[in-house]
């Protein structure tokens, strides 16, 4: 009996020096269980009649100190995508590009004056939410769309930087313009999104007939479209021109100009630190407002010497725009656009008309005094 | 007298021509089936040989190599997993002179891994051919070094336990080294990260996943207790649940400027997870031990640690070597659902890949495939590890 005692006492005490060994490791996860056992029972006392639990709050950041700790850092830390071709995906070397990266990078830029500064976390559809209400990102960028649920439970939503919305792809050769012409058409979708939904909604409304092709993934349904198992295929438009860039014949598909859903893309920051929130925001205007005033990545150097006064605010040459309250340097924004360009640069770089992954028309995304909706603040 | 004439000569083996008039065509219905299979057969692979050879377009997959093998590692720091590999590649070397068997297997395929890299028909760099070369060679350096007086089975032990320590300074850089710069474990991925999160995985859920099997047949209650409840929880858990907990929960609890490395939260909760797994395909074994044994070993005067460490475990082990092996092969392929907490693996990248070129986004089941074949090459490797091993210990045979 004693000598079975002695066996299971050197049993735990190889498991406690194993646990030390492991460090870091297990400490935390020691450090989580405690806590989970200990939040609630402080907050909210057992009882039938008790309502229930609020989740245990977050304490929020105060007024820059995530400014603070990113500077401290030296890096902004980014959620993004890294398989969505044209926003957030790799190039052959591994390096994170794409349109929603670039704004990333333009917060980098404007902070630390290097758009390298970043470090990129790759979020899932699912998990986004949840590290934004962490604050474990300072900065989501994910092809996410705003919406007011997402508003209220995830984070504060910045600028919209890309106007998306639900269109149609059909073959040129079909002839069909508008919905009504699609009446009793098959349409490839996929499944258990709200695309679907959105779908059924259009044409509903509309009183016209359809056949759902569904399938799991993306891939299969513009495979099954362009093999002609589909008359149609929907999906977000910039997915659709991506898909349809893919395709062995691109010329020969058309994106209707119908949109059966509002899609504003809108990068995101952790709620509770407004200096924060509002620098990102003056990142996003000055890119747009960059565009609007002709300051290009090319003709920064010249623009120094501008005439016009909005210029050379932007710029940083003379006057204050509320840079310093929040901040950044005085020409943080010559930083920005000499590293990434201005709002159509980086739309052209990715899905202009030369653009490396695919082409969109513009549309809604022109500056407002080209037709679109991209509109900002002055800078003053 | 009788029984000596009655023993004849064994029929001889049958030549192949034999075999297949006695097995494929007996009777006019087995030619009948046999042609039949033989049509079927010959239409499946030259279907699967003609999309494999003319209709696939396996360009994602060449000139992706580098994504697929190390992800987002910065380029030129690439040399640093190299190095690494022939690293291993020399101690494979070594420990197939000193310990010989399996490990000369696996020294042998990482030679040839390596001279089939050398001499790969596509595009690529003048680094990574010559480091296909270099590989065979420290092999073959590594058995020469294993027959001078250092071949010896501790100093292989000391060198690989070395080489865990030098494999991860390479990787995560060594701080105030200015040639070996920090690279963030976020930038690490593709077959590097599936390969590190399994092998962190294998290593480390097997001890702690004896120690809770031991904990858990143990006579002392809060200790059963604890065992029993983690190894149940545990079990009772979906790894996609444990992982989600690990990188979404964490962070709810510590302050926002403590970031728990991705890497390592993955690792942790993969870890645990096989662990508590480990712990009932031991505890099977430990079962399987007669009480004759341990009453046998008290006779013979050893203590409770000795019977442990001595008789039963080794007796245990070797009996749920089979359970084991699977469990590692399933750990190797829940990797894939490191992608949870935000980690770019082979599968992730894969869909990297597919995504990283208009042209390449209908090439999903090229991409796909050539994953798939990566895992069973390192699966079936792993099953053949452990058929080798029963075999030397004599499992199924006594």
């Amino acid at each position: 009996m004693n000598r079975k005692r002695t066996a299971l006492l050197v049993v735990l005490l190889i498991v406690s020096i194993l646990l030390a060994a492991c460090g870091q490791k297990e400490v935390i996860v020691t450090r989580e269980v405690e806590v989970t056992r200990l939040a609630p029972a402080g907050e909210c006392p057992e009882c039938p009649e008790c309502p229930p639990c609020p989740e245990a709050p977050q304490a929020p950041m105060a007024a820059g100190q995530r400014l603070a700790a990113v500077k401290g850092r030296g890096r902004v830390v980014c959620g993004v995508h890294t398989s969505l071709l044209g926003f957030g995906y790799l190039d052959s070397a591994g390096r994170n590009i794409g349109f929603d990266i670039d704004l990333c990078r333009a917060v980098a830029a404007a902070v630390f004056n290097d758009p390298e500064a970043v470090e990129f976390v790759p979020l899932t559809a699912a998990e986004r939410g949840p590290a934004l209400q962490t604050g474990e990102v300072d900065m989501l960028s994910r092809n996410m769309t705003w919406t007011s649920s997402r508003e209220a439970q995830w984070g504060n939503f910045t600028v919209v930087m890309f106007y998306d919305g639900q269109g149609m792809m059909v073959r040129k050769d079909s002839g069909v313009a508008t919905l009504e012409d699609l009446d009793g058409a098959t349409v490839c979708v996929t499944t258990g999104t709200t695309t679907e939904l959105n779908l059924a909604d259009a044409f509903r409304s509309r009183g016209l007939n359809f056949t759902p092709v569904t399938f799991e993934d993306t891939p299969s349904v513009y495979g099954a479209y362009e093999e002609g198992r589909c008359d149609a295929a929907t999906s977000d438009k910039s997915q659709l021109a991506a898909a349809r860039a893919g395709f062995a014949n691109p010329a020969d598909h058309v994106i209707m100009d119908v949109t059966m859903s509002k899609e504003p893309l809108t990068p995101a920051v952790p709620a509770g630190d407004d200096q924060w929130m509002d620098l990102v925001k003056t990142v996003m205007w000055t890119l747009i407002n960059a565009e609007e005033l002709g300051i290009t990545s090319q003709n920064v150097a010249q623009m120094m010497g501008s005439d016009n006064p909005e210029v050379k605010r932007l710029l940083g040459v003379e006057g204050d725009f509320g840079q310093t309250d929040l901040g950044l340097s005085a020409d943080f924004g010559a930083n920005v656009i000499r590293a990434v360009g201005n709002y159509g640069e980086i739309y052209d770089r990715y899905m202009g008309p030369q653009g490396i992954a695919f082409t969109l028309d513009r549309d809604l995304n022109w500056l407002w005094k080209d037709g679109g909706l991209i509109y900002a603040p002055p800078l003053r | 007298m009788n029984a000596t004439s009655a023993i004849r000569r064994p029929p001889a083996p049958p030549g192949a021509v034999r075999w297949i008039k006695k097995n494929l065509l007996s009777t006019w219905y087995n030619v009948l089936l046999t042609l039949v299979a033989l049509i079927f057969v010959f239409f499946v692979s030259r279907g699967v040989l003609r999309w494999v050879f003319f209709t696939a377009n396996w360009t994602p997959i060449t000139s992706s190599l580098k994504l697929f093998a190390v992800g987002q590692f910065p380029p030129d720091q690439v040399w640093r997993v190299g190095t690494a590999v022939l690293l291993v590649s020399f101690f494979f070397g070594l420990s197939w002179r000193v310990w010989g068997g399996t490990v000369g297997t696996f020294a042998l395929a990482l030679a040839v891994g390596g001279a089939a890299v050398a001499v790969l028909p596509f595009e690529l760099s003048s680094g990574v051919r010559l480091w296909g070369v270099a590989n065979p060679l420290l092999v073959g350096v590594g058995y020469l070094v294993g027959r001078t007086s250092l071949g010896k089975p501790r100093w292989a032990a000391l060198g690989w336990a070395l080489s865990f320590g030098g494999t991860t300074a390479l990787l995560t850089g060594v701080r105030g080294v200015s040639w070996l710069p920090r690279v963030e474990t976020g930038l690490w991925g593709g077959l590097l990260l599936t390969f590190l999160l399994a092998l962190v995985g294998i290593v480390a859920s097997f001890p702690i996943g004896v120690l809770l099997a031991l904990g858990r047949r143990s006579s002392l209650p809060v200790l059963k207790l604890f065992c029993t409840l983690f190894i149940e929880i545990v079990r009772g858990v979906p790894l996609v649940t444990i992982l989600f907990m690990f990188s979404v929960i964490l962070p709810l609890f510590l302050p926002e400027d403590v970031r728990v490395d991705r890497v390592l939260r993955a690792m942790m909760g993969m870890t645990l997870f096989a662990a508590a797994y480990m712990a009932e395909n031991i505890r099977g074994g430990l079962q399987a031990i007669p009480s004759g044994q341990i009453e046998a070993a008290k006779a013979v005067g050893l203590n409770g640690l000795q019977t442990t460490v001595l008789i039963v475990l080794p007796q245990a082990l070797r009996m749920v070597i089979p359970a084991i092996v699977g469990q590692f092969i399933a750990l190797f392929m829940d990797t894939t659902l490191a992608v949870i907490v935000g980690l770019v693996e082979l599968l992730q990248i894969g869909r990297a890949v597919i995504q990283s070129n208009p042209e390449w986004l209908m090439l999903d089941m090229e991409v796909y495939l050539f994953i798939g074949a990566v895992f069973w090459v390192f699966t079936y490797a792993m099953s053949y590890a452990s058929q080798r091993l029963e075999q030397t210990l004599g499992v199924g045979r006594r």
